[in-house]
């Protein structure tokens, strides 16, 4: 069982030694990264390229750590023994599995992806720590034991909202998705849009990197906006030269409304531009 | 041979701690990646050791250093070039003539040689040219530059496609915890520094005490409770104008996160040193300020007080009655700063100068002591000690 990338998901070297690495040692990996560099997609094209089922838990700030074992209804069985429904007397009636226990009992090793877990509260993550570790846990109501017949791949990814605990952590492999390089890039937009003209990426690029590199800038555009701004250049037949334009009264890109979130970071990008061009121009 | 690299990242205060080893040992027995190819056993490593990006910098130096058998003084004086320095700024580009024309200048070790040197030569930063260590240049130190030989420094990819190793790249330098700080940050550092408690209107269902109550008495009884809310509370005093000018940005971003971050917080003004007086609008502070002892006396002594400031003064501003550069101060600013520490137990200073530069201060010497150490320096680093500090 390895993965390797698939054919609409770059994955680079490291990443993939580190997921491989979880894979084999049967232990969650977290992954952090930029917001737009793919940490919910890694899950799905691993699902994708091992060929299992993908279980995703979307995590908000009210999400419990017993939502993802099981939840029990206590207020229905309230009612319905009140309308003395033959159901009440089964306790089973009332528990719903969470997406834990759906996991757990897959009868093929499926992919388990906890989105975004610092979004809930800095208990949760301690919370979960023995049943992640031991992937088992016990059901109060029942009196039984659950526990893996496959232990999930278990993927984890992070905003960085809050920190992780220490003990949580260290159970864990550990990815940093960085900003891939222009070569990287490349590859990505290729399996993206494979008929896109090439001196047109090139002029994008050198736009794009350009644009990140900004001091000061407020949001820096990711390879999600990248990707969007180039499929606006390609509906727009934009040409490659007037990417490459010099004259300073155009020297925000067209379409920059793709790249660039917000009217503070457009201003601050036209003086920034215009400096630096004007220095180039003497350097040369 | 690996318990040595193990026992530097230790040294190095990374947080790596033995069950992590084991699970390194773990992957490398079940052969998760071919054990002689040092860049995948490179990911394996930082993967298995590293939990946090901030790290990621420093491991990148300890396996470099580890691994290489490079020299101590090396390894720090690539460290110590500062980052400005390579900003990407008007880069050149050179055609393949012009790299043909550049010549190499000897083997590795000459060039760590030479680069030592002018590292001393050289004092300011510089741009283009083909000598001095800067960016865009032809030399063969710096980053953004051509030379075939070249070292790069602080360089974020390999632009030329000559790149060393993986892990001398630092791609994660502006990740280092120590460097970089912008509101969010902040903001997860300030969160150390919470104590939910129930208080107040009962605004919510308890849905577990009504499911019981209602049990224990046969009719459906809903039970209320109040929202669960961050109950801390803040006072935060910001030190502005002369020496502070240089760390606007900072306190800026210091304020605005702390403001979103606690409900309860209340800010004033002062320069230099605590007097008695402060002021909550810089405009009018003249006319319009607040008495300390007011302050004193208004904020119950479950405040926790922030102090922001360079405490960069003459020392007589601190000890001395009249020593304020402003004005007449009938009594010291320590007496001032005394009063304001009896009062509220949880009391911390965040400076913005890095903290190697303290001792060589007088006034910030004696406003460490007056705070019983409890001066932190103003990074991601610093604010999360100091939150601890608030919290016990």
């Amino acid at each position: 069982m390895k993965f390797e990338g698939t054919s609409s998901y770059i994955a680079t070297e490291d990443l993939k030694v580190a997921v491989n690495a979880a894979i084999t040692l049967e232990r969650p990996i977290i992954v952090k990264g930029e917001p737009g560099t793919g940490k919910t997609m890694l899950a799905h094209e691993v699902a994708k390229s091992l060929d299992a089922e993908i279980i995703t838990w979307h995590i908000k700030s009210t999400t419990k750590a017993q939502q993802g074992l099981y939840e029990y209804d206590a207020v229905t069985r309230l009612r319905d023994s009140q309308l003395g429904d033959e159901k009440v007397k089964d306790i089973k009636n009332y528990i719903s599995k969470g997406k834990l226990w759906n996991a757990f009992e897959s009868d093929k090793r499926p992919v388990l992806l906890i989105d975004e877990i610092d979004k809930a509260d800095i208990e949760f993550p301690n919370d979960l720590l023995l049943e992640l570790d031991k992937m088992e846990f016990f059901v109060y109501e029942t009196g039984e034991t659950i526990k893996a017949q496959n232990r999930p791949i278990v993927i984890i990814t992070s905003n960085n909202e809050k920190e992780l605990p220490d003990a949580f952590l260290r159970r864990c492999f550990f990815h940093y998705i960085k900003f891939p390089d222009p070569n990287t890039m490349e590859e990505i937009v290729e399996v993206h849009y494979p008929d896109i003209k090439k001196d047109l990426i090139q002029e994008a690029f050198k736009i794009f990197y350009d644009i990140r590199e900004v001091p000061g800038i407020k949001k820096k555009p990711s390879t999600s906006e990248l990707i969007d701004w180039l499929k606006l250049l390609m509906t727009d037949d934009v040409d490659a030269k007037i990417l490459r334009e010099k004259d300073p009264k155009k020297l925000i890109p067209p379409l920059h409304g793709a790249l660039l979130k917000n009217e503070q970071d457009v201003h601050l990008f036209e003086r920034l531009a215009f400096i630096s061009r004007r220095e180039n121009e003497n350097v040369e | 041979m690996f318990i040595n690299f193990f026992f530097d990242l230790k040294q190095a205060s990374l947080p790596v701690s033995l069950k992590e080893y084991l699970m390194l040992m773990e992957a490398m027995n079940k052969r998760v990646v071919d054990s002689f190819n040092v860049n995948d056993f490179y990911y394996l490593s930082r993967s298995a050791l590293v939990k946090d990006e901030r790290y990621l910098d420093k491991f990148d130096r300890v396996f470099g250093h580890s691994f290489k058998g490079l020299e101590n003084p090396q390894g720090e004086t690539a460290k110590e070039i500062p980052e400005e320095w390579l900003k990407l700024m008007g880069q050149k580009y050179l055609t393949d003539e012009e790299k043909k024309m550049i010549e190499s200048l000897g083997g590795w070790d000459k060039l760590m040689e030479t680069l030592k040197q002018r590292l001393e030569e050289q004092k300011k930063r510089h741009q283009g040219g083909s000598k001095w260590i800067g960016t865009g240049g032809t030399s063969p130190f710096g980053a953004y530059g051509y030379n075939p030989e070249g070292i790069r420094i602080g360089q974020k990819e390999g632009k030329n496609k000559k790149a060393v190793k993986v892990w001398d790249k630092r791609e994660f330098s502006n990740l280092d915890g120590d460097v970089e700080l912008g509101t969010r940050n902040i903001k997860i550092a300030l969160r150390r520094l919470r104590k939910f408690a129930r208080e107040g209107a009962e605004t919510e269902l308890d849905l577990d005490n009504t499911i019981k109550s209602t049990a224990h008495k046969g009719y459906i009884d809903v039970k209320m409770m109040p929202e669960r809310r961050n109950k801390i509370k803040v006072l935060l005093f910001f030190d502005v104008g002369g020496s502070m000018d240089a760390h606007v940005k900072i306190c800026e971003e210091l304020f605005s996160a702390a403001r979103t971050e606690f409900k309860h917080m209340e800010y004033f003004y002062y320069h230099n040193c605590l007097y008695d007086a402060v002021w909550k609008d810089n405009n009018r502070r003249y006319n319009d300020n607040i008495k300390t002892w007011d302050v004193l006396h208004t904020y119950p002594s479950d405040y926790k007080v922030i102090f922001v400031g360079d405490a960069e003064m003459s020392p007589y501003e601190i000890t001395y009655p009249g020593g304020s550069v402003e004005f007449w101060n009938e009594e010291s600013g320590e007496t001032w700063l005394t009063r304001m520490l009896n009062v509220y137990e949880n009391a911390i200073w965040l400076n913005p100068i890095p903290e190697r530069y303290w001792d060589r201060i007088a006034s910030t010497s004696i406003i460490k002591q007056i705070f019983s150490d409890r001066m932190f320096p103003l990074t991601i680093e610093g604010i999360d000690q100091a939150m601890r500090e608030l919290n016990k």
